[in-house]
């Protein structure tokens, strides 16, 4: 808890004084990387630093792709399968990844190492196909390049 | 004569991305000189030079910031770096290249219009250039570029980062606003517009990355220069991004009117295995698609509007012959079916609707009275929702369909889709192949 107020302490000084409230992808941001998942607790000690709602809080929570407002996998893989990438051979990866790690879309693995899923445009249709894994971008991709990723997750 | 690189020159240079390289090549010298010219002269450059929006809708960016009330203060600038168009990333790479060019853009910006506080707006997937953004802004703030006096003069200017967290709509301006507020991205009403009650109800510019990235140059050789780069009404050269079946896609910086079928069959090297374009989406993935015929076109804004289409963001995605354009029509849906933030009814239940239809057709189930459906279907989204995301749903099918009509048909008639497991052309294979020769 420390940490969280010493951080969003740091975050609050880009917003005027009067504004906290536009701190609230920050604040669930930071609430998501500290606690690991958007709880409706950590929803709610968001909306209250930030002077604001619990309603507010769990709007953008529930808005926003990459906040989880459910427990996932220790690793969050997503692979782009959007036009761009699937020009470049995504969806053949995509079920071959799907099988490989025995999940559906969305799906964790049984050991609950991986939460597997596809998203929208990753914005690197140039460098196709890519994915991101806990939020760092991959691309370039080749299934053996996305295995040997898989396989260094612990 | 050799081509004019304004964007993308010091790319791929050691260490340009920080404050000693962009220095030494010169950087900030534009702000030291726009810091001594009257703010309202710089507005005028900016008209003169003929830059018009690079995010999407190409508006004339010196008339934008003239829509500014004169009395209301504070005013705000956003800085539109949510580049989430399918089909589109150069944003990306002029902030992970040359983050202090948009700075100074920015700051220029920033003193024309009385503007003491700025956001860039960066999608939440580009966590490694917001850091590097970031990084930037803190060795500005550092050398006095940025902070109670910039340059030592009397104007005062803070900047900061704001990382969104996945939601194609935010790249929508009032979307973008409401997001920076700390709300979901529901766009706004318009009118008012931004520039009358935008970020915190106060007057806002919103501007895309690229277009202010052009700034520091229009103020340095003057708006007419740029102008003469470019035709007609739109000035400059511009970052044109390729994907899909070429031989090398990356970004391109090109004069605005640059020629689309030479971009691809040139620069690009082509399509992959010598094969032959069938289609080409020319402005990021809701731009209406335009037949292998078609693309001997000048890439400009208007140029592409008068043959039906539109410049957008730059994103041009190329699919080769073999490539099934019902499967493809039918990813690019499901993306907006995704997207749709779900405040107006036609967007959100028909987005979901157009998915549905294109993926029975590609499946073989559907009649051919659903192809009639869809087609009317799109009349009702179109021009029926608050912001242009419901546009952008229903463009490319109505273009898809009315280009390549008879491959849907195809589908209908054949129960299911003629091209077997190799619907999207290239295999993985020959793209591997390929792969490491992109430029940038």
């Amino acid at each position: 808890m420390a940490r969280f107020n010493a951080e969003l302490g740091v975050i609050l000084k880009r917003y005027p004084e009067d504004r906290k409230a536009a701190a609230m992808i920050p604040a669930l941001r930071l609430g998501q990387e500290i606690f690991g998942w958007l709880s409706p607790a950590v929803q709610l000690l968001c909306a209250e630093r930030l002077g604001t709602s619990p309603a507010r809080a769990e709007e953008v929570a529930t808005f926003y792709v990459m906040l989880e407002t459910h427990p996932h996998g220790r690793h969050v893989v997503e692979l782009c399968t959007s036009i761009g990438c699937s020009l470049s051979g995504a969806h053949r990866m995509f079920q071959a990844l799907k099988q490989k790690l025995g999940v559906e879309n969305g799906g964790t693995t049984a050991d609950g190492r991986v939460t597997f899923r596809e998203v929208e445009c990753l914005g690197s249709c140039g460098t196709a196909p890519a994915m991101l894994v806990d939020e760092d971008m991959h691309e370039r991709l080749t299934l053996e390049k996305v295995e040997k990723i898989l396989g260094g997750l612990k | 004569m050799s081509e004019t690189l304004i964007l993308s020159q010091r790319w791929g240079k050691k260490d340009s991305h920080t404050l000693a390289s962009y220095r030494a090549d010169g950087g900030y010298r534009s702000l030291e000189k726009a810091l001594g010219m009257d703010p309202p002269a710089i507005v005028n450059e900016v008209k003169v030079s003929n830059l018009r929006g690079r995010g999407g809708a190409g508006f004339a960016t010196g008339l934008k910031w003239s829509f500014l009330p004169k009395d209301i203060r504070p005013r705000y600038l956003c800085i539109n770096a949510d580049e989430s168009e399918p089909g589109t990333f150069k944003d990306r790479y002029i902030i992970a290249h040359d983050p202090h060019m948009l700075i100074e853009g920015i700051a220029i910006a920033c003193y024309a219009n009385d503007i003491h506080l700025a956001y860039v707006y960066i999608r939440g997937e580009f966590k490694k250039q917001a850091q590097i953004l970031h990084d930037a802004i803190q060795e500005a703030y550092a050398a006095g570029i940025l902070g109670p006096k910039v340059m030592g003069r009397d104007f005062s200017l803070d900047l900061h980062v704001h990382r969104g967290a996945g939601a194609y709509i935010c790249g929508e301006e009032s979307a973008l606003m409401e997001s920076l507020e700390g709300k979901k991205g529901y766009p706004r009403l318009k009118p008012p517009f931004p520039a009358v009650v935008g970020l915190w109800g106060k007057p806002t510019i919103i501007n895309n990355v690229e277009t202010l990235a052009n700034v520091p140059w229009i103020v340095e050789h003057g708006g007419a220069a740029f102008a003469a780069l470019g035709t007609g009404k739109s000035g400059g050269t511009r970052l044109f991004c390729v994907s899909g079946h070429v031989v090398r896609p990356g970004v391109y910086e090109k004069p605005v009117h640059y020629n689309l079928k030479k971009l691809i069959m040139e620069d690009c090297g082509g399509v992959v295995g010598g094969r032959k374009v069938k289609a080409v989406i020319p402005g990021g993935s809701s731009a209406p698609v335009l037949a292998a015929h078609e693309i001997d076109v000048s890439m400009e804004f208007d140029a592409l509007k008068a043959v039906g289409t539109m410049a957008g963001s730059g994103g041009v995605i190329v699919m080769d012959e073999s490539t099934c354009l019902v499967r493809a029509l039918s990813r690019i849906s499901m993306f907006y079916a995704e997207e749709s933030c779900g405040q107006c009814t036609p967007c959100r239940e028909g987005t979901s609707w157009m998915e549905g239809i294109i993926h029975r057709i590609e499946h073989g189930e559907a009649s051919a009275a659903d192809v009639d459906r869809l087609e009317q279907l799109t009349g009702n989204i179109m021009g029926n929702t608050i912001c242009a995301l419901g546009d952008a749903a229903a463009m490319p099918v109505q273009s898809f369909l009315k280009k390549f009509k008879p491959e849907f048909l195809a589908h209908v008639e054949g129960r299911g889709c003629p091209f077997g497991d190799h619907a999207w052309g290239l295999t993985q294979e020959s793209r591997e192949a390929v792969v490491g020769e992109m430029r940038v």
